[in-house]
């Protein structure tokens, strides 16, 4: 989107001396073009909400639709605001749940990408093993995880961690494999040992695609903790979905859909975050989704 | 120069050089039985067709392949590892994304735990010799084609190393930037006499840059002929257009023809 700009200002760079003014006017309208983005970014969708509310309420009252089956948005606002306390009570559960799946699935999913691309008999051994167990519906493993380990917290976070940690694994092994050979060479030709290679040039290099893996994995745990709630819950936004469905409150069934929607972009929106914080930037670019385009 | 002084000079041997590759339809042959020694100090360019083990036979050099058979020697010791008393410049510039130009450069001095101080002077002494002053900070992503390419060759020259070795180093690249690229190899390596093993599918390039010529056949790659070029130095972008370089030029396509690398209808 830049590119004009990136080679005119890298022309000027190179003759700083005439071109003071022609760079900082570049720069500007950079800048302001940035901005217009971000807003442009955050205006579209939030338009777009609004618009598809608007029509939502307008056809409720229109064709009079009864509110156990679909309640108008104010309706379920009001729900949310009585209550605010249920729901955030329910949410902290669920969340602590969710943090607990999703960072067994890094502490596991990690070391074990490791292994598979460091070992090949491991990963010969492991690897179908692995993606076959992907076909095992994870709804139907609940109940069992049930009897095993009860009603606590344990069999929510196992079943958090079964869905989420594939996509660590699959990811950061991928990420580690990516490797150009020429890379490789490269730090053979320094002197590099395997250890120096893997922390100065694999890793960082992974680095990306271990984050992209991160995000699908963060909202696979929000599922999973529902699914283990649904199953076997006393707590949690699961059980009060759960609840309001058998008191045919579907106005608290919405509001809690709303809590564990902005639940869920809330937590991946902290690891895009952290993301920001560890990548430079023109990798962010790369694995967020749409924000160059939009 | 004698014969007794050509040993005393010989930095790289190659000694009866072949590389076989098995592949699915049985073996293939990518080197030949190649053999020349290159003196300290010197340019050579290896010039033939794609597919001739040109790359294959700088990567041998460079210790980063073993050799099916035959032996190669440095300084009378057989490469039998990773050489690291090279600096390696490669088809395309295999920089790291997430390092800007400078830190790119400097991975090559972490690596040699050289003194970074010295090292970063130094390495944007070598930017601004290839003309990126002021691109110290910029990461792979923000500089065109060119400019990476010529960030890779500062970090094969930062640790000063004895032997430069480059495959295609300008293939990606178009006339323009290839004719800079070549001008500013040349400053680069007569400043320091450094000795060169450049691969290239480009005559023109190969006279320009070479004291000598190996013209390779089609695979297998063998030698085909070695051509001393003798055109003073430091060497301008006029004299492509001499007579001298004009034969040159002819005596390598000459070859080409005569091997069906090059067809005329």
């Amino acid at each position: 989107m830049t590119e004009a700009d990136k080679s005119s200002s890298a022309f000027t760079g190179t003759q700083a001396a005439g071109g003071g003014n022609l760079e900082a006017g570049i720069q500007r309208r950079r800048r302001q073009r940035a901005q217009r983005e971000r807003i442009g970014a955050f205006v579209y969708p939030a338009g777009m909400l609004v618009a598809l509310l608007a029509l939502w309420e307008a056809a409720t009252y229109l064709f009079s639709i009864p509110a156990y089956l679909v309640p108008a948005p104010s309706a379920i606002l009001r729900s949310m605001d009585t209550n605010s306390a249920v729901l955030i009570k329910e949410s902290v559960g669920t969340t602590f749940e969710i943090l607990l799946g999703f960072a067994l699935s890094v502490a596991v999913g990690i070391p074990l990408a490791l292994a598979i691309y460091l070992w090949r008999p491991f990963a010969r051994a492991v690897y179908p093993v692995l993606v076959s167990s992907q076909a095992v519906p994870k709804v139907a493993v609940a109940p069992l995880f049930l009897v095993w380990f009860g009603f606590g917290l344990l069999p929510k976070v196992l079943i958090a961690f079964l869905i989420a940690f594939f996509p660590v694994v699959i990811n950061t092994a991928m990420g580690l494999a990516s490797l150009e050979r020429e890379k490789i060479y490269l730090a053979q030709s320094m002197g590099f040992g395997p250890v120096a290679t893997f922390f100065k040039i694999q890793l960082p290099n992974a680095m990306p695609s271990i984050f992209a893996g991160l995000k699908i994995s963060i909202t696979f745990a929000v599922v999973g903790a529902v699914v283990g709630e649904f199953v076997g819950g006393q707590g949690g936004l699961g059980y009060l979905l759960l609840i309001a469905n058998g008191n045919m409150d579907t106005a608290l069934l919405f509001a809690g859909i709303v809590a564990l929607t902005v639940l869920g972009v809330v937590l991946f929106l902290l690891i895009g975050l952290v993301e920001r914080l560890v990548l430079p930037p023109h990798a962010v670019e790369r694995t967020s989704f749409g924000s160059e385009t939009m | 120069m004698t014969t007794a002084g050509d040993d005393d000079q010989a930095y790289l041997r190659i000694e009866n050089l072949s590389k076989v590759y098995a592949t699915r339809d049985g073996e293939v042959r990518a080197l030949n039985d190649i053999s020349f020694v290159q003196g300290r100090g010197e340019f050579i360019s290896h010039v033939g067709p794609s597919g001739c083990g040109k790359s294959t036979l700088l990567m041998i050099a460079a210790g980063l392949l073993p050799p099916s058979s035959g032996a190669v020697q440095v300084r009378g010791r057989t490469v039998d590892r990773p050489r690291t008393d090279i600096g390696i410049v490669f088809q395309s510039p295999v920089l790291l994304e997430w390092r800007s130009a400078l830190g790119n450069i400097m991975l090559q001095a972490e690596a040699r735990n050289m003194n970074r101080k010295e090292a970063a002077a130094r390495g944007r002494e070598l930017l601004s010799t290839v003309g990126l002053a002021g691109f110290e900070d910029r990461f792979p992503h923000e500089l065109s084609g060119g400019m990476r390419q010529r960030v890779s060759i500062c970090r094969a020259l930062i640790h000063h190393p004895d032997h430069l070795l480059m495959d295609e180093p300008f293939g990606a690249l178009d006339a323009l930037t290839r004719d800079q690229l070549v001008l500013d190899l040349q400053a680069l390596v007569t400043e320091r006499r450094m000795t060169v093993l450049f691969i290239t599918h480009s005559i023109a390039e190969a006279v320009f840059l070479s004291d000598r010529v190996v013209v390779m056949t089609p695979r297998p790659g063998c030698i085909d002929r070695i051509i001393d070029i003798k055109l003073p130095r430091p060497r301008t972008l006029a004299m492509r257009e001499t007579p001298e370089f004009a034969e040159y030029s002819r005596q390598i396509l000459d070859l080409f023809l005569a091997r069906g690398v090059l067809r005329e209808h």
